[in-house]
């Protein structure tokens, strides 16, 4: 199976991979503590500080392997949990139908309806912001989308002749869902996640640029743009870091997505 | 003009395909195939799916579909090889002196346009004729194929117009730009029998009026053998037979061609009705939701234990509909059924796992009947740990004998639905409702979806597994052939209603009601003329009215 995979894919694979590793490792890995003040504000990089030092004089290196960290494990956790509950939604009120389809439905075109950016900076502006109470957010506010598409895809499923033979076969709504629809809807979702989780990266940064995110000393890429973002006017390169592991994240996890979208639909049987 | 019109020699036709797991790679699909077709003549192309009738046919066009390259060979029209002509002599002759019928003119008008538009396009493009003098053509064309009102036809959008018609109008299409050939492919395929037989004539009427060239594209050889002068029977992208008509079919030479011309010709011993009916449904009455009129109205018939019930009809005459009904998919309007003694209640969820488990369905498509991602042992173990609590050893051992029985063995057993072939594919299917072990087993158009030879083995094979399983099939089925072949009784439903019901020997047997007899003469017979018989008949006893 890893003999044929395809060079961009492999090359997903690995930034995806380092990404992770250096996410999971970060104590192991970062020269320095995460909000410890090493040297002066804003100094080149140099041997000691391989990308130089941030707004109070913490070394940017550490402080962007900690904040990867924070960013890839809340992103990861909110994706998780909103596809969790999106899908398993969208699943159920496809099998299911009528009035449950609808209202679930409905309920869920209302919260699409309001921005989901502005319907998080209103809520976490009422209750305390803490990494649970944001994943929980995030995950929930996102859970629309893996519903929508996961209730589109299975709608089609369900009226295919397998599943009205497990119908009278007799077989019961968790069969359905979980044997005959969820393993011919997982191409296009495991796609999606892919996405969900870029999407993910870029709503907890933007959540922690505008201060309702991580809170401080925790570092987080959204953050470190924050805290250094006055630094650019005077030509300090320190708040594009983040900026580019953001986007190399993204395009890795996005070339990895592909490929497992190509492999799952060219399975023996797949749908295509 | 030189005699022969459309010469073909050696042609090969090759194509690229994507097997899961392996690289891409060529593969030929027509290996060196070679015929003459004279002005004014019909070339009957016949074989099963997958032999390359249809891809002979569009390269007659130099057209070669999604993939498919036409890698050898010449392709002779009016005297030169469109193989090496450029592109834009290919357009001239594209339209101009080859056009194309396709099986489903549904798919092929583009709903937005009106059918006159569509039908003018080539030959105005062509600058054969002027819009005016094309559209003049194109309602004689109407007339001569027999459409109503054809002088306003055109008019119309193509939903406007049944299915019939719309493909008599794609023939007018095809004919409209004066071409030296058409290419006809499947033209009659998608339609009722009784459909089939009016379209088939207007069409060899039309080739015989304006002396066109045909290549006629079927798999069924009774239809082709109507029309053409030639046939030429392909297999695997090999021909296996080239001759007159006449030599097909009254003296095939090859085994191949032999067992085409004899295929369902099935003997089935008429049983006795028995006192116990295994299912009776009394007074059914059914309508979808939000449809104002019953689909079905006041049905009543009844299946034997171990015996066949054919139900016949054309599309839209609620045989279906019954099924649905039966399976507890559609809870009737009114009238009730009872299955081995009992009553079944309306719905699905009002039936106990014993109804369930003893009334089994097989499906028309069986590449959509089974799950794509389940392999052939799931497929058919879950009905066994399902009903029977089977597990381990115990299920893989009935999976096995079960497969056995479907003659497909062991090897199958972890196999996907893709990587099965279409007969393969409905013998699963059989398993999976054996495993069940019914007393009986809706059959929905089980065959209607396969080749002539494949159908019929899966015919023989239900035949076989009644005898040793004492199943009852209800049998739903548009095919009269596949009716005689294996029923005890038949109900030929009209419109929601039964119209003719009893046992096959009285069902077939004259006197006839109006429909049964439209429909039982309409079911193509394999022998020269039929089709003049059959309208010349008609002719008669419309004028004896």
């Amino acid at each position: 199976m890893m003999k044929n995979i395809p060079i961009s894919a492999a090359i997903g694979l690995f930034f995806t991979g380092t990404y992770f590793l250096v996410a999971i490792a970060a104590p192991l890995i970062a020269p320095y503590g995460m909000a410890e003040v090493v040297g002066d504000v804003w100094e080149p990089a140099s041997a000691k500080h391989l990308l130089g030092t941030d707004n109070i004089g913490r070394d940017l290196l550490t402080r962007m392997i900690y904040g990867g960290r924070t960013t890839i494990f809340i992103a990861a956790a909110a994706t998780l949990l909103s596809f969790l509950t999106g899908t398993s939604l969208g699943l159920l009120a496809a099998v299911m139908g009528g009035w449950a389809d609808q209202v679930l439905s409905r309920a869920v075109d209302l919260v699409m309806s309001i921005p989901t950016l502005i319907l998080a900076l209103v809520i976490l502006a009422i209750v305390p912001v803490t990494v649970p109470i944001l994943i929980l957010v995030m995950g929930l506010l996102d859970a629309t989308r893996p519903y929508r598409l996961s209730r589109s895809v299975a709608v089609d499923i369900n009226v295919m002749d397998y599943v009205e033979a497990a119908k009278l076969r007799g077989e019961g709504r968790v069969w359905i869902i979980f044997r005959e629809i969820l393993p011919n809807a997982l191409s296009p979702l495991v796609a999606e996640f892919g996405l969900r989780f870029i999407f993910m990266v870029l709503f907890i940064s933007t959540l922690s640029f505008l201060g309702l995110g991580v809170q401080p000393p925790l570092a987080d890429w959204g953050g470190i743009v924050k805290e250094n973002k006055d630094g650019i006017v005077y030509g300090i390169g320190a708040a594009l870091y983040p900026a580019v592991a953001i986007a190399t994240l993204a395009i890795s996890v996005n070339l990895v997505a592909d490929w497992v979208l190509n492999r799952t639909t060219s399975l023996k049987g797949g749908r295509g | 003009m030189s005699d022969t019109l459309l010469k073909v020699r050696d042609l090969k036709i090759g194509a690229t395909v994507y097997p899961p797991g392996e690289k891409p790679h060529d593969i030929e699909i027509v290996h060196g195939v070679s015929f003459d077709l004279a002005p004014g003549k019909v070339l009957g192309l016949i074989g099963e799916s997958g032999a390359g009738k249809s891809t002979i046919g569009l390269a007659s066009m130099a057209y070669g579909r999604g993939g498919v390259e036409i890698t050898g060979g010449e392709v002779w029209v009016n005297g030169r090889d469109i193989l090496k002509s450029p592109l834009g002599d290919i357009r001239k002759l594209r339209g101009g002196e080859v056009t194309y019928v396709s099986q489903s003119a549904a798919a092929s008008f583009n709903p937005a346009k009106k059918i006159m538009d569509q039908v003018v396009e080539a030959a105005v493009e062509q600058k054969k004729f002027s819009r005016k003098e094309a559209e003049k053509r194109a309602r004689e064309l109407f007339a001569k194929l027999g459409l109503p009102d054809p002088d306003n036809i055109g008019d119309r959008y193509p939903h406007q117009v049944s299915g019939g018609q719309l493909q008599r109008c794609m023939t007018a299409l095809a004919l409209c730009p004066e071409p030296d050939l058409v290419v006809f492919d499947e033209p009659t395929t998608a339609l009722d029998v009784t459909t089939q037989i009016d379209v088939l004539m207007a069409i060899k009427e039309a080739i015989r009026d304006t002396g066109v060239a045909a290549l006629y594209i079927t798999h069924d050889l009774a239809v082709v053998a109507q029309v053409s002068d030639d046939i030429m029977v392909l297999k695997m992208g090999n021909t296996v037979e080239y001759g007159s008509t006449d030599q097909i079919i009254n003296k095939p030479q090859e085994e191949y061609t032999q067992a085409l011309v004899s295929v369902r010709s099935i003997e089935h011993e008429e049983k006795q009705p028995t006192p116990d009916p295994v299912l009776s449904v009394d007074g059914i009455t059914a309508r979808y939701k939000g449809l104002n009129f019953d689909v079905l109205h006041n049905v009543n018939v009844e299946l034997h234990p171990g015996q066949t019930l054919a139900v016949v009809g054309e599309s839209g005459s609620g045989k279906s509909t019954l099924a649905r009904v039966i399976t507890g998919l559609l809870p009737p309007s009114g009238g009730e059924i009872t299955f081995a003694g009992r009553k079944l209640s309306a719905d699905l969820a009002g039936r106990s796992r014993e109804d369930l488990r003893e009334l089994q369905m097989i499906y028309q498509m069986a590449d959509v009947a089974m799950n794509p991602r389940q392999t052939v042992g799931t497929i058919i173990g879950r009905p066994l740990e399902f009903y029977f609590g089977m597990r381990g050893a115990e299920k893989r051992k009935r999976i096995i004998e079960l497969l056995d029985e479907i003659e497909l063995g062991e090897k199958f057993m972890d196999r996907y639905p893709a990587e099965l072939s279409g007969g393969q594919k409905q013998r699963v299917c059989i398993a999976r409702s054996l495993a069940a072990k019914p007393k009986m087993i809706i059959c929905d158009e089980v065959t209607s979806a396969l080749d002539p030879l494949v159908a019929d083995g899966i015919l023989k094979l239900l035949l076989d597994l009644q005898k040793i399983e004492d199943v009852a099939y209800l049998f739903i089925t548009h095919d009269l052939a596949t009716v005689r072949a294996i029923s005890d009784s038949i109900a030929v439903m009209y419109q929601g209603r039964v119209v003719r019901y009893g046992p096959k020997s009285e069902v077939l047997s004259p006197p006839f009601d109006d429909y049964t007899d439209l429909l039982l003469s309409s079911v193509p017979e394999m022998h020269l003329g039929w089709l003049e018989e059959v309208v010349a008949h008609r002719k008669m006893e419309s004028a004896g009215n």
